[in-house]
Formats: C-alpha cells, sequence, structure tokens
C-alpha cells in the first residue's frame, strides 16, 4: 500500500491542550489511545502483584503468608483485573491510535464517546478493588462467578462487582461501536475491505464479538443481582432455578470472549512479522477469513468449559468436534505466520522476538487446548492446574507478548524515539524464561492431579509449584524493566525515522514521527 | 458524521439492547430446551400416561435417594431405599418428612433423574415436588410420588435413580415462586 501525503494543513489546527483537563476532556484518538494505554500497564501491574501473592503462597506447600479467604479474592481479582482491565483496555488503545491512522481516517467517529468510554473504566476499577476493604472482603467466587457462590453464598461485595462489571461492560460496549463506525465509514478512498490491514479486520471482528457478548454479560451479572437482592430464582434451585444456567449464560459470553482477547493479537503478529520478514504476508485473505470462522464457531463452543455438568452424550460430542473445528483455521494462522518468515530477510529486533515467541507459545496454548477438547480426557483435566497452564500459555505468551509486541513496534510512531534494542532484548528474554519456567510445569502438576484454586496441595506436588513460583517472580520483576523501557523511550532517545522498520508497509508510517496530533485531515490516497 | 455512519451507528445501539434481551431469553430457551429434549433430568407432571400402561413390563430397579439442602433440619428420607419395578405400570412411592424445629416451616423438593436420558421416560401423576409442603413444629406426613416408567425407555437402562433435594422456603414463599413452580410443571403435560 502506498500513499500519498498532504500534510499541509495544519494552519488551522491546534496542538493538545495544557495540563491535567488535556486528558480530562480529550477527544483526540492518540490522547485516548495513551490513556487506554497508561490504564491497562497499571492494571497490568496490580494484577501482577497479586499472581505474586498467589505464587508467593503456593511456593510451598501448608499456609504461610494469607488466609484462605484472602487467597481466594486475590485468585478472583486476578483474573477479573487483568481480563477487563489489563488485556481488554490494551487492544481498545491500540485500536485507537491505530485504526484511524490505519484506514487513514482523521480520528474515530465518535470523539466524545471514545471519551467517556475510557474515563468510566477508572471507576469500575475503583469500585472493584476497593471491595478489598468492605466488610467480608472483596469478591471470592473466582473469575467465573458461578452461581450459587457468587449469588447465596457471596460476600456483601458482590453487589458492588455487579456494577463494575456493568461499568466495564458499558465501556466495552461503547468502544466496539465507536471501532466498527469508524471501520465502516471513514475509510480513505481506496481502502477497500479486502485492503485494510490485518489489525483493522482483527479489530472489525472483535468489535462485533464484543457487541454480540458484552450485553449477555450484562444480563448475567442483572440476573445474579435480581436473584441476590429482589427474590428472583433465575439460578437458585429452591425456587425453580438452575444453577447450571449461570453457566450456559456465562460461557456463552465466555468463550467468545476468549477470542476477543487474541484476534487483535493475530492482527498485531501478522503485521510484525511482515515486516521484519521483509515480505508480504502469506496468505492475506485465507488469514482473513481464519478470522471469520474463529469468530462465528466461537458462538457454537461454549459448553466444552461445562463437560463435567452432566451434558447429554450428544451435546458433548457436539460441543467436543466444534471445538476441534477452531484448530482448523487457527492452523491456517500459524501456517501463514510460518510461510511468511519462510524465505524471508529476518531480523530479530523486540518486536519480532515477541511475535516469533507469541507464534511458538500462542500454539503450544492451542495444543493443550484441543487436549483439553476432548471429554473423557477433560473429564480428568477440568478444574486442574491443566487448564491454568492452557489459558496462561494462550493468555500471557499469546495476547500479553502481543501487547508488548505491538509496543515496541508501534513506540517509535507514538514517542519518535527508539527505544534502547539492548534493553528490549533483554526484556524480551527475561520475560520469555520466566513465563516458560511459571506455566509449564503447570502442565505435569495439573496433569498430576493439583486442583486450581486452592491455597494449599499435597506434597508431591511441592517440587514444580516451588519452580513455577520462581519464575512468576523473574517475570513479574521484568516487566518493571519494561516500564522503564518505555518510560526511558517516552523521555528521549534515538529519533525515530517516518518510516521506523526498513520492511514496514502501511499507511501509520507515512506520517511524522511523532505522529502529529492530528492525522488524514484529508484522506491520503491510496492505490 | 455522514449519514452512513449514523446507520451503522443507529443498528449496532439497536443490537446492544436486543442482544442483552437475548441475555434473558435464554432463560426460557433454557427451560423449553430440557422439556423437549428431556435432559437435565427434570421431570414434568404428565396427565395421561394411560396409553403407556402395558401388561409385560421389563424389569426395572428404582432407586430413592434424599438430600437436605443446606441447613435444612427437617428429617427427609425414602420410605424404601429400592424398588423393583416393571415398565408400564403404576407405582406409589413413599418420603417420609418431619419437621424436626419448634417453627412452622415450608419446604420445597427439586426432583432430579439419573441417567438424565430416563428423564423424558420416567412420567409422575402425582408428587409432593409439584408443591410446596407447610408443616408446624414436630409435625410429620408420609409424602407420596405416583409415576410409571415408559416402556420406551432405552434398552440399556436397567436403574433409574430418583433423587430429591429438599430446600427451606420459609422465606421465600411468596406467592411468585409458588406461581413459578407451578406454571413449570404444567407447560410440560403431553
Amino acid at each position: 500500500m502506498s500513499a500519498v501525503i498532504e500534510n499541509h494543513h495544519d494552519d488551522h489546527h491546534h496542538g493538545p491542550a495544557k495540563g491535567l483537563t488535556r486528558w480530562l476532556y480529550t477527544t483526540n484518538h492518540k490522547d485516548i489511545g495513551t490513556l487506554y494505554l497508561w490504564f491497562s500497564f497499571a492494571m497490568f501491574l496490580i494484577g501482577g502483584a497479586m499472581a505474586l501473592v498467589i505464587r508467593a503462597e503456593l511456593f510451598q506447600p501448608g499456609m504461610q503468608i494469607v488466609e484462605p479467604e484472602f487467597y481466594n479474592q486475590m485468585i478472583t481479582l486476578h483474573g477479573l483485573i487483568m481480563i477487563f482491565g489489563g488485556v481488554m483496555p490494551a487492544f481498545v488503545g491500540l485500536a485507537n491510535w491505530l485504526v484511524p491512522m490505519m484506514i487513514g481516517a482523521p480520528d474515530m467517529a465518535l470523539p466524545r464517546m471514545n471519551n467517556l468510554s475510557f474515563w468510566i473504566l477508572p471507576f469500575a476499577f475503583f469500585i472493584l478493588l476497593s471491595s478489598l476493604f468492605m466488610d467480608g472482603g472483596a469478591p471470592n467466587f473466582g473469575w467465573t462467578f458461578y452461581a450459587p457462590l457468587s449469588t447465596t453464598y457471596a460476600p456483601p461485595s458482590v453487589t458492588f462487582f455487579i456494577f463494575s462489571v456493568h461499568i466495564m461492560g458499558a465501556s466495552s460496549i461503547m468502544g466496539a461501536i465507536n471501532v466498527v463506525v469508524t471501520i465502516m465509514n471513514m475509510r480513505a478512498p481506496g481502502v477497500t475491505l479486502m485492503k485494510m490491514p490485518l489489525f483493522v479486520w482483527s479489530w472489525l471482528i472483535t468489535a462485533y464479538l464484543l457487541i454480540a457478548v458484552m450485553p449477555v454479560l450484562a444480563g448475567a451479572v442483572t440476573m445474579m443481582l435480581m436473584d441476590i437482592h429482589f427474590g428472583t430464582s433465575f439460578f437458585n434451585a429452591a425456587g425453580g432455578g438452575d444453577p447450571v444456567l449461570f453457566q450456559h449464560i456465562f460461557w456463552f459470553f465466555g468463550h467468545p470472549e476468549v477470542y476477543i482477547m487474541i484476534l487483535p493479537a493475530f492482527g498485531i503478529v501478522s503485521h510484525i512479522i511482515e515486516t521484519f520478514s521483509r515480505k508480504q504476508l502469506f496468505g492475506y485473505s485465507s488469514m482473513v477469513w481464519a478470522m471469520l470462522s474463529i469468530a462465528i464457531l466461537s458462538f457454537v463452543v461454549w459448553a466444552h468449559h461445562m463437560f463435567t455438568v452432566g451434558l447429554p452424550l450428544a451435546a458433548e460430542l457436539f460441543f467436543m468436534w466444534a471445538t476441534m473445528l477452531i484448530a482448523v483455521p487457527t492452523g491456517v494462522k500459524v501456517f501463514n505466520w510460518v510461510a511468511t518468515m519462510f524465505k524471508g530477510s529476518l531480523t530479530f529486533e523486540t518486536p519480532m522476538l515477541f511475535a516469533i515467541a507469541f507464534v511458538v507459545l500462542f500454539t503450544i496454548g492451542g495444543l493443550s487446548g484441543l487436549m483439553l477438547a476432548i471429554v473423557p480426557a477433560d473429564f480428568q483435566y477440568h478444574d486442574t492446574y491443566f487448564v491454568v497452564a492452557h489459558f496462561h500459555y494462550v493468555l500471557v505468551p499469546g495476547a500479553i507478548f502481543s501487547i508488548m509486541a505491538a509496543v515496541y513496534y508501534w513506540i517509535p510512531k507514538w514517542s519518535g524515539n527508539m527505544y534502547d534494542e539492548r534493553l528490549g532484548k533483554l526484556h524480551f528474554w527475561l520475560s520469555f524464561i520466566g513465563v516458560n519456567v511459571t506455566f509449564f510445569p503447570q502442565h505435569f502438576i495439573g496433569l498430576a492431579g493439583m486442583p486450581r484454586r486452592y491455597p494449599d496441595y499435597a506434597l508431591q506436588f511441592a517440587d514444580w509449584n516451588m519452580v513455577s513460583s520462581v519464575g512468576a517472580f523473574l517475570f513479574g520483576v521484568s516487566q518493571i524493566l519494561f516500564l522503564f523501557i518505555v518510560v526511558k523511550t517516552v523521555m528521549g532517545g534515538k529519533k525515530a525515522t517516518d518510516q521506523v522498520w526498513e520492511g514496514a508497509r502501511g499507511l501509520e508510517w507515512t506520517v511524522a514521527s511523532p505522529a502529529p496530533y492530528h492525522t488524514f485531515t484529508t484522506p491520503p490516497k491510496v492505490d | 458524521m455522514n449519514p452512513e455512519a449514523k446507520k451503522t451507528l443507529r443498528r449496532l445501539v439497536i443490537a446492544v439492547p436486543l442482544m442483552f434481551a437475548f441475555g434473558f431469553a435464554l432463560v426460557p430457551l433454557y427451560n423449553v430446551f430440557c422439556e423437549v429434549t428431556g435432559i437435565n433430568g427434570k421431570v414434568f407432571q404428565s396427565d395421561n400416561a394411560e396409553k403407556l400402561v402395558i401388561e409385560d413390563g421389563r424389569p426395572l430397579g428404582l432407586q430413592f435417594i434424599s438430600t437436605n439442602n443446606e441447613n435444612m433440619p427437617w428429617t427427609f428420607k425414602p420410605s424404601e431405599d429400592v424398588m423393583t419395578i416393571s415398565t408400564g405400570k403404576y407405582y406409589t412411592a413413599t418420603f417420609y418428612v418431619k419437621n424436626t424445629t419448634n417453627k412452622t416451616m415450608t419446604a420445597q423438593a427439586v426432583p432430579s433423574v439419573a441417567p438424565s436420558n430416563a428423564a423424558a421416560h420416567l412420567k409422575k401423576l402425582e408428587c409432593f415436588c409439584f408443591e410446596q409442603q407447610e408443616l408446624k413444629p414436630g409435625e410429620d406426613a408420609l409424602l407420596p410420588v405416583r409415576l410409571l416408567v415408559s416402556d420406551e425407555l432405552p434398552e440399556n437402562i436397567e436403574n433409574i435413580i430418583l433423587s430429591y433435594t429438599i430446600f427451606d422456603v420459609t422465606e421465600y414463599d411468596d406467592e411468585a415462586v409458588a406461581q413459578h413452580m407451578h406454571e413449570e410443571h404444567h407447560e410440560m403435560e403431553h
């Protein structure tokens, strides 16, 4: 894609406002993207600190550091914060920064709603975190908040949890609507659907998934609210309700949610591998179709999370085969990434290292997912550390590595400065080793039968738990290095060129570095 | 904003409450799905099982299990743990229940059948689980369930377990819950 830019229309535009109100009132997609990214970084550190409390407790068998009740609150908040506060806002932040620049639009379609959708998020997480200081403690029923654990047996703070989920949902829905309206209506002339960069495609599909399932999540927590406070019995067997119904509704949201957290990663990794292979991406249209089929299939596989609730045989078979079918489009994507690198002129800058690690480690997480899809095997693996290992492999070296890769890849465009390559590589290797030392042993202890969500365990699991905890602290500490690298890059460093990377393609690389406050106020020409 | 964008926006904004409503629609859909397929071990009242009565049914073990939910203090147990029955015949089983507390309480029993694919073939004409039981302090009762197992039961099933969990619904004892239970049991009259 090549473009001719006319950027001499800046005379009647103003730069950013000064002071705190710039951030409070901003409707600029780049400012809001920055806010989202910093917010998600803060949540990543808070959720990470909670993970370290968990791993510190599990360093040895027996109860050492925290009370079991507090441990339960930590696993619950860790999950909720990392998913809704870490990964999802980070992707929305990237979408804000990149989608308008990639399609040659001046801003998001609904800038004021954009401001609103960001600024309600801190309140949601303030409410959620404040529940730690309430009587009865924070929510302690796991991030999946199964009824009746989250209704009949929940601490009083569950009501605050419900409202915070409502706010997070509203924020995600507004963000998603904004992305769809922007992509569908504000592409520069010549940017046809099948010429859109893959990150834009991945976000278009993700946004539709969000609009489809976040309201269902809102419905689920509303039903909980009614059961708890208004005497209904959606999930209460005594009143004619059914706790298994909760799981169906939750996972109808929950499974598409899993792909909401990985599709944008697919987009990011495609761009990075293409750039550092100095080749055109292999199989662009098959990438688009793969993402579309994954998104559609995500609506018909939810019950693979509930194989052990007593589903009839026909349902178990259907959900098993439907789940395995997802391996096909995912395999197409992995094949395309490898084929793009094949015979490419590869260089291994930090973003590329994270992207390659993504392909390898995400595939490992995908394969353990296939194992879990096998019904009889799942009866054994269900609720063990094998499941923990599986979803951390797809989320940490999957989603989070892709976000880190994206930050290294685009930060020269955002800040105008190159990051420190030596430190970036150090951060990568520490993270790579840390993540594998943390999560690979969890496969072993899971297969050996260690259940998840307990603060204590039998002696035979001691060795691998200790290894896992050491890895977790290594991974955790190396993220401080990441923070340092990002701050250092924003403060200064070698100036980046406009194209930044030799093999970089796409409209965002045609504007100046750092990207001006307003870009593409007149649409670029795209062949 | 151009009119095209407004149109996209309008569609998406309409989709959100629709999906919210869809979440709630999953509740009746779930119940209908369970009724139609007979899964989930849910048993519903049937009034005309007469045509299922046959003389030479096959023998079958019918086991009863009773469970007290949470802190439900009542005594609750089947009169017989196991019955040998044959398909296509009516039987009456009873459960003994006693309010061991010193206050009047209301209870609701919720049934479940295992294996779940037997549920559709277990026909109940009467069941104490179709209504709530109110017992005074120290009062006891024998609660009947009149049932028939259809001969269409899959061949490989030789034993059926009928389980009841008894819930304390004294606090819930309002018309809405009663109405809800009532409707649910009558939706399934064949």
